[in-house]
């Protein structure tokens, strides 16, 4: 007779509860943008949909403008990865593998100022925008996060695990700098630049304070920054508030199913910061 | 403030009948005012084909925020819509731009038909810098059936009275007879403007709230909430306003003009002879109330200011004015307009017309918006605290004299 | 030759540094001067009105009411928030490391998934899963024969809310690497304790807990930092309310700076924010290494 084990049920139902508990909200947020107006707000509040629509969504996509912030917030995300990437590793490996004055202090001085909060910053920032006419712009939005100290850390730490050899070699032979970094060292910090890109891409999406603060009209506002305009104005419109949620998570959510790998990892690398 | 359900309208709405090259007007509008005009924009559109108008809707509760942002970040817009206490701050700012002479070329627009109290609002400095749009106040919206089943067949001439029926009404089961939303200034800000005493002192550089006059009427708002005639509830907690109204959860609702439109349009049929509005009851007769309203600004900054004040006129003629009254119910500021058969027969907008007949400004401050916020934040907290209307009074005005601390210093200079 | 070679290997860092320069370090430097002058809006009209007030915004500030209602509620939300993000992050990485679990990554894909997730996005989530009336939370206490509450309108219930919101979408990511730490152990100290007859517990007591100690410290500390900046949370879900209880020091920040424009008293916040956070996480470091010694 095979007894039944307490302890593999115990941990399999803690952790399947504990799962369910942390994607319920988002499976809710799922249902409820099929149902129809006032649906959810009904006693007792519904878990399914009745009779599922897209209306909600045409809505959104249609006159609330958030067809547009998607693609505001596509665009904007895309060009902040590609521009801080490369800013990034281009900085990152110089401060692991190249020796100028001051190196180190100045590294480390980088390393310091990661204690400091972003917020502190925020409101000379705008009133520097605003000198520069760059309030209420995209390129407003984007000009603080084309580099970032977290992500040359990252990039560091990796590049400094390349082998110099390869790198004293190619110098050797007359190679340039860029062409030692295009042609041998790139290749080798794809693994970091990959997890470098998606949390960049994570973060530029899911950026909230700084576009609040710098957009002013309705037709330049990223997602987030739409759905939370829409749900001051909008609070009894459940429905609808889901629906715009929706679109403002699921793409992250896929970007981050296909690549997790990467993402954690890059949070790996980040907390292990000895 | 509580949201109003519509039809979700576009965020921008650039309206090009003839593709012009060049930017668009911008013009921004809040909450269901903001909604409303781009319905009301096709009239000027056919009339103006050059003129691309772009609405930008904002929500009352991020409004003034954006607005301030917008100003700091050299970002305002050609024309917008800004209630009449906030063409005093946006005044003191230096932002906005001067109307009296394309006024006194308009045909449209008539100094002598407007109610002269609402323009004054708009006049700082002696530069008329805002075109009133519509104006506001807030009065008693009430269940006249529940008042009568508790035995009274008027609505309250004082404040003595006003508390006896709303003690009658608990009596007979109305659990909240008056519902005071712990989150909006305008009802005890018009219970402080019904008393003698301004609300500010010293050339409106210091807080006057430890005066008679506001202790008096903080002291009212705070018994009706300890005494259990009005909860302790933000709007939001209410839920649905409009719905509560129906089912007789509360009797007695302080609020404005555009409530006429949405209870008409919400409350079912056999309800509709159910209610009523009122004039505010003041301490010993009749009260005055918020002289509110929202009135059109053009900034400064805009390139597009004969354009901006075409805008305007537009929205001001007669007809187009009545055709806003209709979407909406707001009220217009221009005399000719209340002689509209849609106003003279509808017996909910007879109050208005009383009320709007005692109504007082608040100072002119450009800090005033914070401090009637400090004010409610005070009062709410007095009453979940059950602290009294002196402390609270006292505590007021160190806070506000705070605030103003700068305009004193700026009043000594000579510069405000 | 070799001026040349220097100019270009600093030429690699140059522009990340320019960005990071003008766009962080510079604003924060004059973020500092403006938190000893009294800019606001008359400032921006002209900056005649500019006075240099030297310390007096921190003075005010820290004699007004609202910024220790606000302190009060940022250390309630870090002393009660940050062991309980730490405690479900170890405990979903323990149940993770598991030899007994099955389905593991599906797993730890479901527990990682709210990290991933827009904060206002699921913020708006929560707001209506919490109404007191239509929230599914409330329809399951009172499946279960309680009372509902006002998770969000009640002044006492509406921190605990944030906190329990901040726990769910926080505690994937500790728990990534507490994960880690984890399968740094090595297994024949279990194998060890388990021949000396350790039950499960105390080899978690004895063996995991210690070897996880400098993790626990590291992680403890970025999560009481990154919970000082508590600011999105009671923005899009209560707006600083009810009655205030859920206006946090940055939160204070930006209503000072962005909701009235008094960018010097503003800027003062912020700063003694970051004092704050300095002061706190060198007292942990300090705990922790006399606990280690």
């Amino acid at each position: 007779m095979k007894t039944l084990k307490l302890k593999p049920v115990l941990v399999n139902a803690a952790l399947a509860g504990a799962a369910l508990l942390a994607i319920f909200p988002l499976l809710w947020m799922l249902s409820v943008s099929f149902m129809h107006n006032g649906e959810a707000s009904n006693y007792p509040p519904p878990l399914l949909p009745s009779a599922p629509s897209l209306d909600r969504y045409r809505e959104l996509l249609k006159s609330g403008g958030f067809g547009r912030a998607f693609l505001v917030s596509l665009s904007l995300a895309t060009i902040s990865t590609l521009v801080s990437t490369l800013l990034n590793a281009l900085a990152g490996y110089g401060f692991a593998k190249l020796r100028f004055r001051g190196r180190d202090t100045l590294f480390a001085l980088l390393l310091g100022a990661l204690v400091i909060p972003g917020q502190v910053g925020m409101l000379p920032l705008f009133l520097m925008l605003k000198q520069m006419g760059l309030v209420n712009t995209w390129a407003g939005v984007l000009v603080p996060s084309m580099a970032s100290i977290f992500g040359i850390f990252l990039v560091r730490q990796y590049a400094m695990g390349l082998p110099g050899e390869l790198i004293e070699a190619a110098r050797i032979d007359g190679a340039g700098e860029w062409r030692i970094f295009q042609a041998i060292v790139l290749p080798l910090l794809t693994p970091v630049l990959v997890t470098l890109g998606v949390l960049s891409f994570l973060g530029s999406w899911n950026d909230f304070m700084w576009p609040l603060i710098v957009l002013t009209d309705g037709n330049l506002y990223t997602l987030p920054v739409a759905l939370a305009a829409l749900s001051r104005e909008h609070v009894q419109d459940v429905e609808l508030m889901m629906a715009g949620a929706v679109i403002t998570v699921l793409p992250v959510l896929a970007l981050f199913l296909a690549l997790q790998r990467y993402y954690m990892q890059g949070l790996l690398m980040g907390g292990v910061k000895q | 403030m509580i949201s109003r359900r519509t039809l979700l309208a576009s965020a921008a709405l650039p309206l090009v009948a003839c593709a012009p090259r060049e930017a668009p007007l911008r013009f921004w509008g809040m909450g269901r005012e903001g909604e409303v005009v781009a319905e009301l924009l096709g009239g000027f559109q056919r009339e103006n084909p050059g003129i691309a108008v772009q609405v930008e809707q904002l929500p009352w509760t991020a409004a003034h925020e954006k607005l301030l942002t917008a100003f700091a970040g050299d970002a305002t817009p050609d024309i917008a819509q800004l209630g009449n206490t906030w063409v005093a701050e946006m005044a003191a700012l230096q932002a906005l731009s001067p109307l009296d002479e394309q006024v006194a070329t308009s045909h449209v627009v008539q100094e002598t038909d407007y109610f002269s109290g609402i323009w004054k609002t708009n006049v700082v400095d002696g530069q008329l810098l805002g075109l009133p749009w519509y104006v506001d106040t807030r009065l008693l919206f009430y269940r006249r059936d529940l008042l009568a089943k508790a035995g009274y067949d008027h609505p309250p001439r004082g404040w003595a009275e006003w508390k006896d029926q709303l003690r009658a009404l608990k009596r007979i089961g109305v659990p909240n007879p008056l519902i005071l939303p712990n989150n909006e200034f305008e009802p005890l800000l018009a219970l402080a403007l019904q008393q003698d005493e301004p609300l500010l002192k010293d050339a409106n550089t210091r807080g006057n709230f430890e005066g008679a006059g506001f202790q008096r009427a903080l002291g009212f708002y705070l018994d009706l909430l300890k005494e259990g005639l009005a909860p302790v509830q933000s709007n939001q907690q209410i839920a649905n306003v409009h719905q509560e109204f129906g089912r007789g959860t509360f009797a007695f609702y302080i609020t404005g003009p555009w409530n006429i439109g949405e209870f008409k349009r919400r409350l079912p049929a056999e309800l509709q002879g159910a209610w009523a509005t009122a004039p505010l009851p003041g301490p010993t007769g009749p009260g005055a109330s918020t002289a509110g309203g929202c009135s059109f600004a053009i900034f400064k900054r805009s390139h597009r200011k004969a354009e901006a004040f075409k805008l305007m006129e537009y929205l001001s003629r007669p007809e187009v004015q009545g055709q806003f009254y209709a979407l909406t119910g707001d009220l217009p500021p221009r005399k000719s307009s209340w002689a509209w058969p849609a106003l003279t027969s509808d017996p909910h907008a007879r109050a208005f017309a009383k009320q709007l007949e005692n109504v007082r400004p608040t100072p002119p401050v450009a800090e005033w918006e914070r401090i009637a916020n400090e004010m409610q934040t005070f009062a709410a907290r007095a009453a979940a605290e059950g602290s009294s209307a002196a402390e609270t009074a006292k505590a007021l005005d160190e806070d506000v004299d705070r605030i103003l601390a700068k305009r004193r210093w700026l009043h000594e200079r000579g510069r405000a | 030759m070799i001026r040349r070679e220097k100019l270009t290997q600093m030429a690699f860092v140059l522009p990340a540094l320019i960005v990071i320069g003008l766009f962080f370090a510079v604003p924060v430097l004059l973020g500092l001067l403006l938190s000893l002058t009294d800019f606001d809006l008359y400032a921006l009209v002209s900056l005649k009105n500019l006075r240099f007030v030297g310390l007096a915004n921190y003075i005010d500030l820290v004699q007004q009411p609202i910024f220790w209602k606000a302190l009060g509620n940022t250390a309630y939300f870090v002393v009660l928030g940050v062991p309980l993000s730490i405690g479900l992050s170890l405990g979903a990485a323990v149940l993770l490391q598991s030899p007994l679990a099955h389905l593991k990554p599906l797993m730890r894909t479901a527990l990682f998934a709210p990290v991933v997730t827009t904060l206002v996005a699921v913020a708006v989530i929560w707001r209506y899963l919490f109404h007191t009336r239509y929230g599914l939370v409330n329809e399951a206490l009172q499946s279960i024969g309680l009372n509902p509450i006002d998770w969000l309108g009640d002044p006492h219930w509406s921190m605990p809310t944030i906190i329990l919101f901040a726990a769910w979408k926080n505690f994937g990511g500790n728990m990534i690497i507490f994960m880690a730490a984890l399968q740094a152990v090595p297994t024949d100290l279990y194998e060890a304790a388990r021949l000396d007859g350790a039950k499960t517990w105390a080899q978690f007591r004895h063996i995991t807990l210690p070897a996880l100690a400098p993790t626990t410290l590291m992680v403890g500390i970025l999560t009481t930092a990154g919970y000082f900046q508590l600011f999105a949370e009671p923005y899009v879900m209560t707006q600083g309310g009810p009655l205030q209880s859920t206006v946090s020091v940055l939160y204070l920040m930006y209503e000072q700076g962005f909701r009235w424009w008094n960018l010097g008293a503003a800027s003062a916040v912020a700063f003694l924010l970051f004092g704050l956070i300095v002061l706190v996480t060198r007292g942990l470091m300090k705990v922790a290494n006399r606990g280690a010694a």
